[in-house]
């Protein structure tokens, strides 16, 4: 009969208990590993790649570099070279360790394909064993392929020219890559998760493989600078997305899910029924409510709902508003400026050139805010919810910036924050509402309700943002673009003009 | 040792299953006949704690399959639909890798992977990669998997599926032998032949729904009607059906044969062959109409397509 985990009368109670339950899970999560290991080192197409990327390709990189070292210094540019080097240390690492995504890819829904996961399914294993097994096989044979490379590198680099790198950006190389590996596994799974062929698989890794080409050319940049310090924030920013995707990982790594989805099909009709029908929050014919109850229950209910999410992004802007404050300490802009003659005239004037007058000025207005808002929203998906918050902190950092240089230019603080009040009033709230709804859009993958799918979570939450976008955030912002083109220039030329 | 009740799984609004009720005993083989599509390998998914039922509750070996699935897993052992074996693997480290993720200490792995791939004569291929099997040897090393942890249930897709006549007769008598063990087996099958051997009960699935449950004389004599009798004489019936019509209705006839039902034989034909044998007449031979499940089967499928 087959076993199960430690009891309690076999390992006694306490932290020996725990000490031993933690091993008989690792031991189980090793049987994957070591099987899948095995595997994949008896496939050729495999095997090859790596052998060229751990061993030839540094070996080249090093030849490559000390050629160039040697070209660079007849035109006294030896600063590429020494920027080169170390940047040649990232890419070693880094090819090796871009296998993982393939391998994992392979390793999932390969398996799923070849229907030779199910037998796997039946055994006793948890989903969490089985997710670390796996994940832990995708991983350790292009990490350590990428360790190997990058020591047949400086190990050439050393005996060529004499190079080793700092200690620490040695460990930050290191810890780069071996985040960034897991992050694409972490990646592959949940894309794995969400199809049953391989096909369709590798055309999902796409979203794995743009955002980590963004990443590589961005350390890349970083790396001809040598402004190293700068890698440890990628390197927090990798672990928390690494966090984020094996908490969806291990929620989307289900037995349910992985055999509930037999097809990779996709009706857009339907799904934009559905979104329609969801979008509209109709009840049964029973449940009839009035226009003021269903936008109480509809609208403002989900407003309510997403309150997390609006106290996140309100504490992100409220942090945006302090960094303004303290860049304005640092970049100070003439006093004088703040106080130019005929100044009501000349706003007025700058307005009429923008084209911020009139209905043509509102629609300019509401047209950006949206552009500015679907952006973010489109961003929020891709990136959990991340690069939204940050395009949000931009102008509220700028703002905060100016009205501290406003006030230190001697201008009266109620005329400054007049000019802010229909910002604060109506177009920030109605920022913060729909940045909440693409907040939540772009989270709800991580931890989609235990009842849905993927798929239908996201569907919901579309519906929500939907919603509420066309009865609250639209509005609100229209009505606001009314205000900025109306009262605000006057409310402008009223306590700067006189100035 | 597998109770359901109202058990249901539903995919996005798709009912697959819906509503079923079982009870099978140990030692008891209940084949699962139904077209493709019928939910039988949902059902056996359920029963084995992959997917979680919709509605209903489902006790396997004593174990609920939402809140112990690991436990039920230990206690099944399942052949599904597609083998997926591991085409680069050795049949050796195969059975050694499954064994050792159903938690058997190393001699016991050598131990039942020898013993169970002897009976099914695959012995002399465990050596070999599974990518050169044969696809019955593919079918025979998958069931050996399923039975390697020595499991008091066995869920069994298609077992004989794929094999030659000497193979599928092999896994056959390994059935029944298991049957005799006091193993519960669930046998999934379109095989109908196969599962009127070996199956104490026959449940007929269709559109996620169980439309006939029984043993195989029940489903016979409920749809069919009670089992058919021919007799064949020497000579012309010469007024043996009015000299039978007190004990028998006679269903059918020709010059020198004829048919009918009864539901105890035992009884009543002693009775007929001394009538006939009292009128001075001879019998050349008394016997059942043999009905397949097949009749069984197209039969409570065309009367559920009449609904």
């Amino acid at each position: 009969m087959a076993m199960l985990a430690p009891s309690i009368e076999q390992t006694g109670a306490g932290p020996r208990r725990w000490l031993h339950v933690l091993l008989w899970n690792f031991s189980r999560v090793l049987m994957i590993t070591r099987r899948e290991v095995v595997d994949m080192f008896r496939d050729w197409r495999i095997v090859v790649p790596t052998l060229i990327l751990t061993v030839l390709f540094p070996y080249i990189a090093n030849w490559g570099a000390g050629r160039m070292l040697s070209w660079l210094n007849q035109y006294d540019a030896q600063l590429i070279g020494e920027r080169l080097i170390p940047f040649l240390l990232m890419v070693v690492g880094f090819f090796p360790s871009s296998f993982s995504l393939i391998i994992a890819l392979e390793s999932f829904v390969g398996e799923k394909e070849r229907r030779s996961l199910e037998p796997l399914l039946a055994t006793p294993l948890t989903d969490a064993q089985l997710y670390m097994g796996k994940m832990l096989s995708s991983t350790i044979p292009p990490l350590s392929g990428s360790l190997v490379g990058i020591a047949v590198y400086l190990f050439g680099v050393n005996r060529s020219i004499n190079w080793s790198p700092p200690p620490v950006l040695l460990i930050q190389i290191l810890l780069l890559t071996a985040l960034q590996a897991l992050v694409m596994v972490a990646g592959a799974v949940v894309v794995s998760s969400q199809s049953t062929s391989v096909r369709a698989a590798n055309l999902l890794a796409s979203f794995i493989i743009i955002p980590m080409s963004f990443l590589i050319q961005a350390e890349a940049f970083i790396m001809f600078l040598a402004n190293y310090y700068v890698l440890w924030w990628f390197i927090i920013g990798l672990a928390v997305v690494l966090a984020l995707l094996v908490r969806m990982g291990v929620h989307t790594f289900s037995r349910e899910e992985l055999l509930g989805r037999e097809l990779d099909e996709f009706n857009l009709l339907e799904t934009a029924k559905s979104w329609v029908k969801l979008t509209l929050a109709r009840r049964p014919k029973e449940q009839r409510r009035t226009v003021w109850r269903w936008y109480r229950d509809e609208v403002l209910g989900v407003i309510w709902r997403f309150r997390l999410e609006m106290l996140v992004l309100m504490i992100a802007l409220g942090a945006a508003y302090y960094i303004g404050m303290q860049y304005a300490d640092v970049f100070r802009i003439p006093p004088e400026l703040f106080h130019l003659q005929n100044f009501e005239q000349r706003f007025q004037d700058s307005m009429e050139q923008l084209g911020l007058s009139g209905s043509k000025g509102i629609l300019l207005i509401v047209g950006q805010n949206v552009r500015v808002m679907a952006v973010a929203s489109l961003l929020a998906v891709f990136s959990f919810g991340v690069l939204m918050v940050i395009i949000l902190m931009v102008p509220i950092a700028l703002s905060s910036f100016l009205v501290t240089q406003m006030l230190g230019a001697g201008i009266d603080p109620l005329g400054t924050f007049a000019t802010l009040i229909p910002h604060i009033v109506l177009e920030i709230p109605a920022v913060v509402v729909a940045g909440a709804a693409a907040l939540r859009l772009g989270a709800i993958v991580i931890s989609p309700p235990p009842d849905k799918t993927l798929g239908q979570s996201w569907l919901g939450a579309l519906a929500d943002a939907t919603r509420v976008w066309l009865a609250f955030v639209l509005p609100i912002l229209l009505l606001a673009a009314i205000v900025e083109i109306n009262v605000t220039p006057r409310i402008v030329g009223w306590f700067l003009g006189p100035g | 040792m597998i109770e359901t009740h109202d058990l249901t799984k539903q995919f996005d609004g798709f009912v697959a299953v819906e509503g079923v009720n079982l009870n099978v005993e140990a030692g008891e083989v209940l084949a699962l006949l139904g077209p493709n599509g019928a939910g039988k390998t949902t059902t056996v998914r359920m029963l084995t704690s992959i997917l979680k039922p919709t509605r209903g509750t489902a006790r396997v070996a004593g174990y609920d399959v939402v809140a112990q699935p690991e436990q039920v897993r230990a206690h099944v052992g399942v052949l599904t639909e597609n083998h997926g074996l591991y085409l680069r693997m050795k049949a050796r480290e195969y059975l050694y890798f499954f064994g050792e993720l159903c938690g058997l200490d190393k001699p016991a792995q050598h131990r039942r992977a020898e013993e169970l791939t002897e009976r099914f004569g695959l012995l002399g291929a465990l050596d070999r990669r599974l990518g050169e099997y044969s696809k019955g040897m593919r079918q025979k090393l998958a069931l050996v998997r399923s039975m390697l942890h020595d499991p008091p249930v066995l869920l069994l897709d298609e077992p004989t599926s794929a094999m030659d006549p000497f193979s599928a007769r092999q896994v056959r008598d390994a059935i029944a032998e298991l049957r005799g063990d006091g193993r519960t087996i669930v046998l999934c099958t379109h095989n109908l032949p196969e599962a009127e051997e070996l199956a104490d009960r026959i449940a007929i699935i269709r559109r996620g729904k169980i439309i006939a449950l029984g043993t195989e004389l029940e489903l016979k004599s409920e749809l069919l009607g009670p089992p058919l009798i021919e007799l064949q004489l020497a000579q012309n019936l010469d007024g043996v059906v009015e000299n039978l019509s007190d004990i028998v209705q006679v269903e059918s006839q020709g010059d020198a044969w004829l048919c009918y039902r009864t539901m105890q034989p035992e009884i009543v034909n002693p009775q007929v062959v001394q009538r006939i044998v009292s009128q001075g007449m001879q019998i050349i031979s008394l016997g059942r109409v043999v009905r397949s499940l097949e009749e069984v089967y197209l039969r409570v499928v065309e009367s559920d397509d009449a609904l």
